[in-house]
């Protein structure tokens, strides 16, 4: 099916402008490679490039944060500054959230958030590999985060957890309704929390990529005004890129409080 | 009807989700600014919640994107 639509759409591009070229394959991005073959008895442990730069976000992450609190002052230099600065983001974001109830946990979301920013961040570089814009490394931090609140809720509360589904107040006649609808929208959240990161970054970086081809399609004299649109949207996919990675880390932290505290 | 064309239609539709989250996005933002320029001291404290509100609810409309996506790489 993949060269079915890209031969179409080179073939429109050459109705549409007379000459050779056409569009290139915007999914073309996101194939994944194999970079040492593995063999764990007998599953394929391949290291790819989206493991690549897994490593590599690890790598910087871990590197950054021990280069910037080398040496400790009172009066911080900028690299302690922003290791200080992203320290505090996390950390106010949990204490909100969570109440200090939810400190305990705070290694884990600010591990999560650099991890995701990191990722989202490094798909940004030109020729670099998106992690996030696969679905199933998106699903499974996500269902691996929901399994791992959904049995801390019932090692806080035991049984009592499940008086999550019962939201207070709710008149007798609703409550079989009501916990059907609470016990789906539970079930729906490993997905929607993967599926927003993943559905933003595909969507973001096939959208860069149609219109970095509509520059080469059009040329030198009409090329300007995709690039011009270009510079605009890799602008507003870098805020995406924090956002998303923000918005993970906070509805991990929504999820945490209401394993912590029910409500 | 060519199944060929069926799918690019089918595509073209659930591309419709995103007008939802155009209205999602605006609705957020306007209603920001009209609530910021009532009282600018609190516009600071609800900066967060915008973004969160933001991502949301463009996230919705990516979910029709992703379906498009879908059906146009997949079937």
């Amino acid at each position: 099916m993949f060269e079915a639509y890209a031969a179409e759409a080179a073939g429109a591009a050459h109705g549409a402008h007379g000459e050779g070229g056409g569009l290139p394959d915007p999914m073309h991005q996101f194939e994944i490679k194999r970079l040492v073959d593995l063999d764990v008895f007998g599953l394929d442990a391949s290291f790819t490039n989206s493991g690549l730069f897994m490593v590599i976000a690890v790598v910087l992450i871990t590197a950054f944060m021990l280069w910037a609190m080398r040496r400790q002052q009172m009066v911080p230099s900028r690299s302690q500054s922003v290791a200080e600065l992203s320290y505090e983001f996390v950390a106010n974001m949990l204490r909100d959230n969570t109440g200090q109830a939810g400190m305990p946990y705070f290694p884990f979301i600010f591990t999560l958030f650099m991890f995701v920013l990191a990722l989202n961040m490094l798909g940004m570089v030109p020729y670099s590999f998106t992690v996030t814009s696969h679905i199933i490394v998106t699903f499974a931090l996500a269902a691996f985060i929901i399994l791992g609140i959904t049995v801390l809720g019932f090692i806080k509360h035991g049984v009592g957890f499940l008086r999550l589904f019962v939201p207070k107040g709710v008149p007798m006649v609703l409550v079989p309704l009501i916990v059907v609808i609470e016990v789906i929208s539970y079930l729906t959240r490993p997905l929607s929390l993967s599926v927003r990161l993943f559905a933003n970054m595909m969507a973001g970086h096939t959208m860069l990529k149609v219109f970095g081809a509509f520059v080469v399609a059009l040329g030198f004299l009409g090329g300007w005004a995709p690039l011009a649109f270009m510079v605009g949207f890799t602008a507003l996919e870098v805020l995406v890129a924090f956002l998303q990675a923000y918005v993970f880390a906070i509805l991990t932290c929504i999820y945490l409080n209401d394993a912590l505290h029910l409500h | 009807m060519e199944p060929e064309a069926a799918k690019f239609i089918g595509a073209g539709l659930a591309s419709i989700a995103l007008v939802g989250a155009g209205l999602g996005i605006g609705t957020i933002f306007g209603n920001y600014l009209s609530g910021a320029l009532r009282n600018p001291s609190a516009a600071a404290g609800q900066f967060p919640n915008l973004l969160l509100g933001f991502a949301l609810a463009e996230a919705t409309g990516l979910f029709g994107l992703v379906v498009a996506l879908i059906i146009l790489f997949v079937f």
